[in-house]
C-alpha cells in the first residue's frame, strides 16, 4: 500500500475518469449515476457509460457477473466517458481482475478488502491475493475494510437486516470518492430522501454510510491526494443529465407536441432499444399510444397503419429487428407515408453481441430492402443529441413523406451526458402535407414541386377516399399500374425525392481546420471519441488535421465533395468493417478513403485513434 | 363508436372505378357485392371506412371499394389495421384476408389481434388453396388433397379457422357459405355492429384451383340438409323438413330427429351466441355434420381501445405533466450561467 501525506489544499485537475466496479448486486450503476449527477450539479461537464453483464443475475463474485459504471468529469469539454481511468473503485476481486487493465499506471485503486476472501479470489481465478503478491505495485492501492466499517457505522440502526446493511457499502465508497473530489453530499442525500419516502431506516442507513465514507477519507488521511475539478464552461441554460435512449424518446415527444400529431409507437422489446419503448409507454398523458406488438413486423406494420390514419408513427428496434422489418419498410416507402424507424445498433451479425456497441447496420439501413427502395438515413452522434435527431427524423419524414431510419447505437443509447433543456417553442418548425379537403381533380400522388412529397390524405376526410398498396402505382392516380414506362418513372421519382432532401439538411461542417493534410471522417455515435482525438491532435500541434462528422447519411450533404477536396488524405473511422467507406467510394470517385475500423463491441479509444492519425501524417 | 350518417348511400357509392379482375365465377364477386350492400345499411360515413388487406386473390378487394384502403403485405393486415384503429377509433376498419394470408404467413398477427379484441372486422376468404400463386395447398387444405405442391396428396393436417380463432379468444366468429349473399350481407352488418374483433369465415369457392371444395355443404341441392344456420336464441334445427336438431349427449353434440325416440322441439339445444364460455361454440365450429353457419359466437367483452382509453384518462388525471416542458424540467436540473 502506498500512503502519502494528505494534501490540505486540493490539487486542481481538468478532468478525471472514475470507474466503479463490483458484483451485479453491489449497486454500482446507482453509485456511478449519483457521482455523475452530483458533478453535473456542481457544473462539470460529464459523460458516463454503464457496462453490465447480459445475465440478469449472474453468479455472485464471478468474472462475468461484474457490473461497472464509468464517469468522466471535467472543467473542460468532455465528449466521451474516457478510456483509461484515474480512479478505480473495486468492490470485489472479480471487479479488480476485469478492470485493472483500464487503470493508468501510478493511479489509484480503492478496494474493499473484506471481499478479498479465498472464496472470492477463487471465483475471480486469482491463485494468489493480488493485494499481497506485488502485482499491484505500479498503482496506489487504498485498502479499506468497507463492509466491516459500514456494519460498525450502522449497528445502532435498529431493525435493519444484515443484507440491507451490507448493501449500503456502495454509499460508503461513494462518500470516500465525494471527499476525494471535493463534492457535496446533498444531491445524493436528497435522492435517498425522495426515493425511499416511507422507509426512514433505509434513508438513514444510506446517508450514514455515505457520511461515514466521507469522514473516513478525510480523517484517517488514507487518501493520497484530494482533487478538485472546477466547473466547466458550458452554454448557459438549464441542464439535466440524460441518457441517449431517454433523449431519443423525448425528441419524439417534442415533435409530437410541436406538430399536434399524436405519437404512435409500435414496438417489440429488443436490447438495447427497449428503453425507448419503456420511456414512451410512461407518457400517456401526452396522448402517446404505445403498442407492444407480437413481433417486430407487427411493430412496424401497426405504425404504418397509424401513419395512414394520421398519427406521427414510430417503430423502434435494433439490428435483427430491422432485418425483420425490411419488407414493411419497403411498403412504407412505396406508399410514401411518414414513418420513423429508430435502430439502436448493437454488435452483429445475427444475434451478435446484444449488449455491446457497433455501427454495422449502415448498409442494412441504406440498402436492406427488395427492389429500388431508398429511404432517408440519419444518425445521432451523442447521448444528448439523440433528442435533436429524433426531432429531426420526425421533421424529415413529415416534410418529405417518406420513411426515415434513425441510427443510434448501444454506446450513446446507454451513455449519459448533460443536456441543455429545450422547450418545444425553441425547436424548428415542422411542416406536413396533410390534405384538409379535396380540390378539383384531386389525386393521391399529386406531388409538392419542391420536395416531391405526395399528399397525406387521411381517413375520415370526406371525398379523399383512395387506395394505396405495395403494387406499383400510376404516377398520378395511385391506381395499380403495370405500364413499363410508368414503373421506371416511379422508381426514378422516388429516388429523386430522397435526393431533394439535400435542400432541407445542413451542410457538412469541418472542425479544427477547413483544409489541410488529413481529414478524419466519422458518423453517428463515434462523435465524442473522434472529436476528442482530433482535438488532442490539434493540441499536440497537428493543426492540419480536420474532422468532419456525418449525421446525414442518405442523402449526404451536398457540399460533401467540396469538403473532401480540401484535404490531401482522408481516413474513415468506423466501428464496423468499412461500411461508410464503401458508401463513400460508391458516390465519390477520385478520392482515396483510408479506413480505420474497430469491431470489438467497444468504442474507439483515444490513443489508438491518435496513433493512426500520426502514422498517416508522419 | 363509429359516427353514423344520415346520407343515404347505395351499393354504387361503394364501388370504385377499378375494373374487377377476379376469375369469372369466383365467389369473391359475391363477397364484394354483399359488402357493398352491407355498408349502406350499416350507415357509416364512407370517408370513415377503411379496408386493409394482405396478399392473395382476396387481398385485391380494397381496390374495388370506393373507401379508404391499403393493400398491405403478406399476412400483416391485422397488424396494420390495429394501428389504423388505435390511431383513430372513429373509423370502421375491415381486414380482408385469405386462408394462407391469415393462417400461414400471418398466423401470429391473426391470433394476437383476436386476443387483443381490437374493434375490427376480419373477413377471411377460405378457399382451402393458394390461388394467386396458382394452386399450392394452404393451411386449411385437407389431408390427401392433391395440389401443385402436393402432387401425391397433402400430408399436413389443416386448421379449422373457427377452432383456431376461438382458441385465440375470438369474441365473435361467424361462418357463411360463399353462395349465400343475402345472409352474408346480414352477417357483415352484425360483424360491424359487434364491438370487438369480429371474424367472418367465408367458404369461398375457387373455381380454378379447388372447384367444388365446399359442394358437400353448400350445393343448393344439399345445403338445407347439410348446413345448420344458427341464430341467437333459436333452437338449432336444420334439414329440408326442419326436423333435424342438435342435442348434447355427454360431451358430444348429436344429431337427432324431432318426432323420433320421443324427441320434441323442446329437447333441441337453443343457440346462445352471447355466452362467455366458448366450449359449445368451439364444438359448433368443429362440427362437420351438419356444418354450422351463421353467427356462432358473439360474446361482448371490453375492447383494447376501451381498455386503453380508460387507462389514458386515469393517467391524465393523475399526471402532473401537461406539456413536454413539464417533463423536461422535472426532477434534477441545474443552471449553468
Amino acid at each position: 500500500m502506498l500512503t502519502t501525506e494528505l494534501n490540505q489544499k486540493p490539487e486542481i485537475l481538468e478532468a478525471v475518469i472514475v470507474r466503479f466496479v463490483g458484483d451485479s448486486g453491489d449497486g454500482m450503476q446507482l453509485t456511478g449515476t449519483q457521482f455523475s449527477g452530483t458533478s453535473a450539479m456542481f457544473g462539470n461537464d460529464v459523460a458516463t457509460f454503464p457496462n453490465y453483464p447480459a445475465e440478469i443475475r449472474a453468479p455472485q463474485g464471478s468474472l462475468y457477473g461484474v457490473s461497472g459504471f464509468q464517469v468522466h468529469i471535467g472543467s473542460v469539454e468532455i465528449s466521451t466517458p474516457g478510456d483509461e481511468v484515474d480512479l478505480l473503485v473495486a468492490m470485489n476481486p472479480a471487479g479488480l481482475k476485469t478492470n485493472l487493465h483500464a487503470v493508468k499506471p501510478g493511479h489509484t485503486i480503492i478496494v474493499d478488502i473484506d471481499s478479498f476472501t479465498r472464496k472470492n479470489l477463487d471465483k475471480a481465478h486469482y491463485s494468489a491475493n493480488p493485494l499481497e503478491d506485488g502485482s499491484l505495485e505500479n498503482y496506489r492501492v487504498i485498502e479499506v475494510a468497507m463492509t466491516t466499517l459500514t456494519k460498525e457505522a450502522l449497528k445502532d440502526i435498529e431493525g435493519l437486516d444484515n443484507k440491507s446493511i451490507t448493501r449500503t457499502k456502495n454509499m460508503f465508497a461513494l462518500g470516500m470518492v465525494y471527499w476525494m473530489y471535493d463534492r457535496t453530499l446533498d444531491h445524493t442525500i436528497n435522492f435517498f430522501r425522495n426515493k425511499f419516502k416511507g422507509k426512514p431506516k433505509i434513508i438513514e442507513a444510506n446517508i450514514k454510510a455515505l457520511n461515514t465514507g466521507c469522514f473516513y477519507a478525510e480523517t484517517l488521511e488514507l487518501i493520497p491526494n484530494a482533487y478538485t475539478i472546477a466547473p466547466a464552461k458550458m452554454k448557459p441554460g438549464t441542464y439535466r443529465i440524460i441518457m441517449g435512449n431517454t433523449a431519443m424518446a423525448w425528441g419524439l415527444l417534442a415533435a409530437s407536441e410541436k406538430t399536434g400529431l399524436q405519437l404512435f409507437l409500435g414496438s417489440y422489446p429488443i436490447t438495447p432499444a427497449s428503453d425507448i419503448l419503456h420511456e414512451l409507454a410512461k407518457h400517456k398523458h401526452f396522448g402517446v399510444k404505445a403498442l407492444q406488438a407480437e413481433d417486430e413486423i407487427a411493430g412496424i406494420s401497426s405504425a404504418i397503419g397509424a401513419s395512414f390514419a394520421g398519427n406521427l408513427a414510430i417503430t423502434t428496434t435494433s439490428g435483427p429487428g430491422l432485418a425483420l422489418k425490411s419488407e414493411a419498410l419497403g411498403l412504407a416507402m412505396m406508399i410514401e407515408m411518414p414513418l420513423v424507424v429508430v435502430n439502436v445498433q448493437r454488435g452483429g451479425p445475427s444475434t451478435g453481441l446484444p449488449t455491446k456497441t457497433e455501427q454495422s447496420d449502415l448498409l442494412q439501413a441504406m440498402y436492406g430492402r427488395n427492389g429500388e427502395s431508398p429511404v432517408i438515413v440519419i444518425a445521432a452522434g451523442t447521448p444528448a443529441n439523440c433528442f435533436d435527431f429524433a426531432y429531426e427524423a420526425c421533421r424529415l419524414t413529415l416534410e418529405h413523406m417518406t420513411p426515415v431510419i434513425l441510427l443510434s447505437d448501444g454506446y450513446i443509447a446507454n451513455g449519459s451526458a448533460p443536456w441543455r433543456i429545450r422547450t418545444v417553442e425553441e425547436m424548428p418548425e415542422i411542416k406536413n402535407h396533410i390534405l384538409e379537403e379535396a380540390y378539383d381533380e384531386w389525386h393521391p400522388y399529386d406531388r409538392d414541386d419542391k420536395t416531391l412529397a405526395r399528399k397525406w390524405a387521411i381517413p375520415g376526410t370526406p371525398d379523399l377516399e383512395h387506395r394505396v398498396g405495395g403494387l406499383e402505382k400510376n404516377k398520378v392516380t395511385g391506381n395499380v399500374s403495370y405500364v413499363p414506362e410508368n414503373h421506371e418513372y416511379m422508381i426514378k421519382i422516388r429516388a429523386e425525392k430522397i435526393r431533394k432532401v439535400q435542400e432541407n439538411i445542413p451542410l457538412l461542417k469541418t472542425e479544427f481546420t477547413d483544409e489541410g493534410e488529413l481529414l478524419v471522417i466519422g458518423w453517428g455515435g463515434t462523435y465524442g471519441s473522434l472529436h476528442s482525438a482530433v482535438k488532442q491532435m490539434n493540441e499536440l500541434g497537428y493543426k492540419n488535421v480536420g474532422y468532419a462528422h456525418f449525421n446525414y447519411l442518405n442523402p449526404l450533404p451536398k457540399n460533401t465533395e467540396d469538403v473532401f477536396q480540401r484535404f490531401k488524405k482522408i481516413v474513415v473511422c468506423e466501428l464496423n468493417n468499412g461500411q461508410f467507406a464503401t458508401v463513400l467510394r460508391s458516390q465519390f470517385k477520385g478520392f482515396e478513403f483510408e479506413q480505420f475500423n474497430k469491431i470489438q463491441g467497444l468504442p474507439f479509444n483515444n490513443s489508438e485513434l491518435t496513433t493512426k492519425f500520426k502514422e498517416m501524417i508522419d | 363508436m363509429e359516427a353514423t350518417t344520415d346520407k343515404k348511400y347505395t351499393f354504387k357509392d361503394f364501388s370504385s372505378d377499378q375494373e374487377v379482375r377476379w376469375c369469372p365465377g369466383c365467389d369473391d364477386y359475391v363477397i364484394l357485392r354483399s359488402m357493398q350492400k352491407a355498408l349502406p345499411e350499416i350507415g357509416v360515413k364512407r370517408e370513415n371506412v377503411v379496408f386493409i388487406s394482405g396478399i392473395g386473390c382476396s387481398s385485391r378487394f380494397p381496390y374495388y371499394m370506393n373507401t379508404f384502403g391499403m393493400h398491405g403485405i403478406h399476412g400483416r393486415a391485422p397488424a396494420i389495421a390495429t394501428g389504423v384503429k388505435l390511431a383513430n377509433p372513429e373509423l370502421s376498419v375491415w381486414v380482408i384476408t385469405g386462408d394462407g394470408d391469415a393462417m400461414a404467413i400471418g398466423g401470429n398477427h391473426f391470433i394476437h389481434v383476436l386476443r387483443r379484441n381490437v374493434d375490427l372486422n376480419i373477413i377471411l376468404f377460405n378457399n382451402e388453396i393458394y390461388g394467386l400463386t396458382k394452386g399450392q395447398f394452404s393451411p386449411t387444405s385437407l389431408v390427401g388433397q392433391k395440389t401443385k405442391s402436393s402432387p401425391y396428396g397433402n400430408t399436413q393436417p389443416p386448421f379449422l379457422p373457427g377452432e383456431l380463432a376461438i382458441g385465440s379468444q375470438a369474441r365473435f366468429f361467424a361462418r357463411i357459405a360463399g353462395n349465400m349473399p343475402k345472409e352474408m350481407t346480414q352477417i357483415f352488418i352484425e360483424a360491424e355492429q359487434f364491438k370487438g374483433t369480429s371474424l367472418v369465415e367465408v367458404l369461398q369457392n375457387c373455381p380454378i384451383f379447388n372447384n367444388g371444395a365446399f359442394d358437400e355443404f353448400t350445393d343448393k341441392a344439399v345445403r338445407t340438409d347439410r348446413q345448420l344456420y344458427v341464430e341467437h336464441g333459436q333452437p338449432m334445427i336444420f334439414g329440408a323438413n326442419r326436423d333435424k336438431g342438435l342435442v348434447l349427449n355427454g360431451l358430444k353434440l348429436e344429431v337427432v330427429t324431432i318426432g323420433e325416440n320421443g324427441i320434441t322441439e323442446e329437447d333441441i339445444l337453443v343457440h346462445d351466441a352471447k355466452e362467455e364460455d366458448p366450449t359449445l361454440h368451439q364444438m359448433l365450429a368443429r362440427l362437420r355434420f351438419p356444418l354450422v353457419t351463421g353467427v356462432i359466437r358473439s360474446f361482448h367483452d371490453i375492447t383494447l381501445e376501451e381498455r386503453k382509453d380508460e387507462q389514458n384518462e386515469q393517467v391524465k388525471t393523475d399526471s402532473k405533466f401537461t406539456v413536454t416542458a413539464d417533463l423536461f424540467y422535472s426532477g434534477d436540473t441545474y443552471q449553468v450561467i
